[in-house]
């Protein structure tokens, strides 16, 4: 993107390197990456061969198969792409660079007058002002508005030249470097990094984690635990927060805890945990665990008196007031209510006097859900009601388990891409909006008056640079305003 | 007064002004043109009215964000972005004739989230992965870049119509602006879109980085809005490096939004991580 003014293209023995040095290649690769990319989208990713079979046939699966369009920007062809515009952007940059370098590192730069003289849209103005005046007005403006400017003498008076931003025709120069750092920092992280996912249940720790591409596992140096996990809703139903509270574990210590959000990972020695997903346990036997005793009250109708017993499980109790015995037969996960869940449940029997056993059902969650046991089932009476007394203290241990799954990634060249970012933008604000302007203020004798004749160029934006040349004519204008007298304008713009 | 109907109220708005230019444009009136101007103007003021009290509305409702969330949201963004620059274009160029070109624009945005049955404008909470301070300069940047695109997009279609006409000193073309200056401002509006779609690729990558751990992942969201980095890319080196001028540049410039609105819309239909439509319906 250097500028016509460059002798870009030079030439060169060396085919190959024309070959790489012609914008043609980069126009053709950038549409051929842009066509190309298409593809992937439209086709998912990485999915089962299964799921290709079943969507293509086995005819265009083996098709794709062979030309990788299943994981097609890892593709050799499309890396090649890549690497081919790599060195495209490198070999261009070089070859104009030279030139571009001898410009911007002049020590005094040169104007050619005749240009500016001959410049279809300057304007010219007669000034009665002395010429010692109008070099003072005329120096002080451009000494504001440039960092650079001389003066020179001519045949019939003086001619000041000035200049900026000489240095941004390196802008693109910036910006292409950019790519090529980001395609340096993709690359480290490909070489040097991983992508990987751990599920860890709330409480436990681990050291392993899985690789995303092959499931092969990694060792960490250190442990990752999993003190607990959350998940919160909206009312609507939708999730607002996954959280889980992770801790590292050196050498038996926990050395940092944090709370792991979506958007706010954990990172430790340069791996990097991310809140990916969660899930449930599967029951297991050991959740389901009961204390050895379990507190239970049993009230008496009669009597209204209650009655506190401890239960083991397989024991047999007798009720005061010879109210009958009870025992607990077992423990369920869930228990099924007519059609409502009622979760972790004791279930036992009473034999009362008439010696039927009858079963009883305590939720945990619902501790005074007997009271209304005789109301379901006829043959119980409601001669004693049982419940739970401490249903909090059970609860803890039988609560669902989640687990939390993390992506665990490691990339060193992220750093490099960041800088990559950084440049990209600074580049593209100075090869877009900035350039090298020069104007030239040449002052020649006309009569008794003087003739001022305002040109410059800039090598990008030569309407914005038109449009400043005319607001510095006018300006140059105003300061005349002083000595009381009107100019003549005579603009000789021709369009 | 709520933001929903403030936002519809500036939809019919924005559709007058684009009917008062196309008016001043096809009749060749100064009138209906310079009450366009002024009728934009209020869309405008409305169009901000309207983003301010939604964003106030969410605090309200204890779910407080900036009102960039969903596709509701960012058609609204997106048209207010469209209707400032094209008002920022009018009062340095002096033309009314691109006001007929690019207000529609800014209607068909407005008319698309206000009337398209698939997108709710309810407010909703943000999901987790959209909890972040990038979401502000993720979007805004990528949707100034589109707008600027859509602007490009206008002026591209002015200059193939008026190249179409063989006398360009017919009754319609005699408003237009100088090929080269239509030319030369859709250039601008490219360089100044690619910066900006530049900065919105790239600060949507570092999002990804902290929400997911990878900033580049070729979901069909990514890989679209690189495509159209490419096919803009692609255009300003042809133009400065190959001296591409007029229709050639004109082609391409619609080619580039055409992968805009893909990127935009058409992705919503492909599998993906971004929630744009899928939330909103």
């Amino acid at each position: 993107m250097a500028t016509k003014e460059i002798p870009g293209d030079s030439p060169n023995p060396n085919a190959l390197w024309s070959f790489f040095a012609s914008v043609k290649l980069t126009v053709t690769l950038l549409m051929t990456l842009a066509a190309t990319s298409i593809i992937g989208t439209l086709i998912p990713q990485n999915e089962s061969p299964e799921n290709y079979r079943r969507a293509f046939g086995e005819f265009y699966y083996r098709l794709f198969e062979i030309l990788d369009i299943f994981d097609m920007y890892h593709s050799w062809w499309f890396q090649l792409l890549l690497v081919l515009l790599t060195v495209n952007i490198i070999v261009c940059s070089l070859n104009r660079l030279s030139a571009t370098l001898k410009i911007v590192f002049v020590k005094h730069p040169r104007f050619n007058l005749a240009r500016y003289r001959g410049d279809k849209h300057k304007i010219s103005r007669t000034d009665p002002r002395a010429a010692q005046e109008l070099s003072h007005v005329i120096e002080s403006l451009v000494a504001k508005k440039f960092n650079y400017h001389r003066r020179d003498t001519t045949a019939d008076g003086f001619v000041f030249f000035a200049e900026k931003w000489r240095w941004t025709r390196l802008g693109v120069y910036i910006v292409h470097a950019s790519v090529v750092v980001l395609l340096i920092g993709g690359l480290l992280g490909s070489l040097f990094g991983f992508e990987g996912f751990v599920n860890i249940a709330e409480g436990e720790m681990t050291r392993t984690v899985l690789l995303r591409k092959s499931g092969q596992p990694i060792q960490l140096n250190f442990g990752i635990r999993c003190e607990d996990f959350d998940v919160s809703f909206y009312p609507s139903g939708l999730p607002k927060e996954y959280r889980s509270r992770l801790s590292i574990v050196e050498n038996g210590q926990t050395v940092l805890q944090k709370d792991v959000l979506v958007n706010h990972p954990l990172r430790y020695k340069g791996i990097n945990f991310f809140q990916s997903s969660y899930g449930e346990m599967p029951p297991e036997r050991s959740t389901t665990a009961l204390p050895e005793e379990i507190a239970l009250s049993f009230t008496s109708k009669e009597t209204g008196m209650v009655y506190n017993k401890k239960v083991r499980i397989g024991e047999k109790i007798s009720i005061p007031e010879g109210l009958g015995e009870f025992d607990i037969k077992e423990f369920k996960d869930s228990y099924d209510f007519r059609g409502k869940e009622l979760g972790p449940t004791i279930i036992g029997t009473l034999t009362q006097k008439n010696g039927v056993p009858v079963e009883v059902v305590l939720p945990l969650k619902f501790p005074g859900f007997d009271r209304m046991g005789p109301m379901f089932n006829p043959q119980r009476n409601d001669a004693v009601l049982i419940s739970i007394d401490e249903p909090g203290s059970l609860p803890d241990q039988l609560a669902k388990r989640f687990y939390t799954g993390l992506q665990v990634t490691r990339d060193p060249g992220v750093w490099v891409v960041y800088t990559g970012f950084v440049l990209m933008i600074i580049g593209c604000f100075i090869t877009f909006f900035m350039s090298h302007q020069r104007l030239c203020i040449e002052v020649a004798r006309s009569g008794r008056q003087r003739l001022v004749t305002v040109s410059g160029n800039a090598n990008k934006n030569k309407l914005g640079m038109r449009r400043k040349v005319e607001t510095i004519a006018d300006e140059l204008l105003e300061t005349e305003g002083h000595t009381g007298q009107t100019a003549q304008k005579t603009t000789k713009d021709d369009q | 007064m709520n933001s929903s109907l403030t936002l519809s109220i500036t939809t019919f708005i924005y559709g007058f002004s684009a009917f008062l230019y196309l008016v001043g444009f096809v009749f060749r009136r100064q009138t209906p043109g310079v009450l366009g101007t002024w009728v934009a103007l209020l869309g405008l003021i409305g169009n901000t009215a309207g983003i301010v009290m939604r964003w106030m509305e969410s605090y309200r409702m204890g779910i407080g964000h900036a009102p960039l969330s969903n596709l509701y949201e960012s058609l609204v963004f997106f048209a207010w972005t469209i209707s400032l620059l094209y008002l920022f274009i009018e009062r340095r160029y002096g033309n009314r004739v691109i006001g007929a070109f690019t207000m529609p624009l800014a209607f068909l945005a407005m008319a698309y989230a206000s009337l398209s049955p698939n997108i709710s404008d309810r407010i909703q909470p943000l999901l987790p992965a959209l909890k972040s301070n990038w979401l502000i300069a993720h979007v805004m940047t990528c949707f100034i870049g589109y707008a600027a695109f859509a602007v490009a997009f206008g002026l591209s279609i002015m200059y193939l119509i008026r190249q179409r006409e063989p006398d360009p000193k017919g009754p319609l073309l005699d408003r237009f602006p100088k090929p080269n200056v239509i030319d030369d401002l859709t250039h601008q509006m490219i360089m100044f879109g690619f910066l900006f779609l530049s900065v919105g690729i790239i600060s949507g990558a570092v999002w990804a980085n902290s929400a997911w751990g990878r900033y580049w992942g070729w979901d069909p969201k990514e890989t679209w809005s690189l495509i159209t980095w490419f096919i803009y890319a692609t255009l300003l080196h042809a133009k400065l490096m190959r001296g591409w001028h007029g229709r050639r540049i004109a082609y391409l410039s619609v080619i580039g939004f055409a992968a805009v609105l893909f990127t935009y819309f058409g992705v919503n239909l492909l599998p993906g991580l971004h929630s744009y439509g899928a939330m909103g319906q």
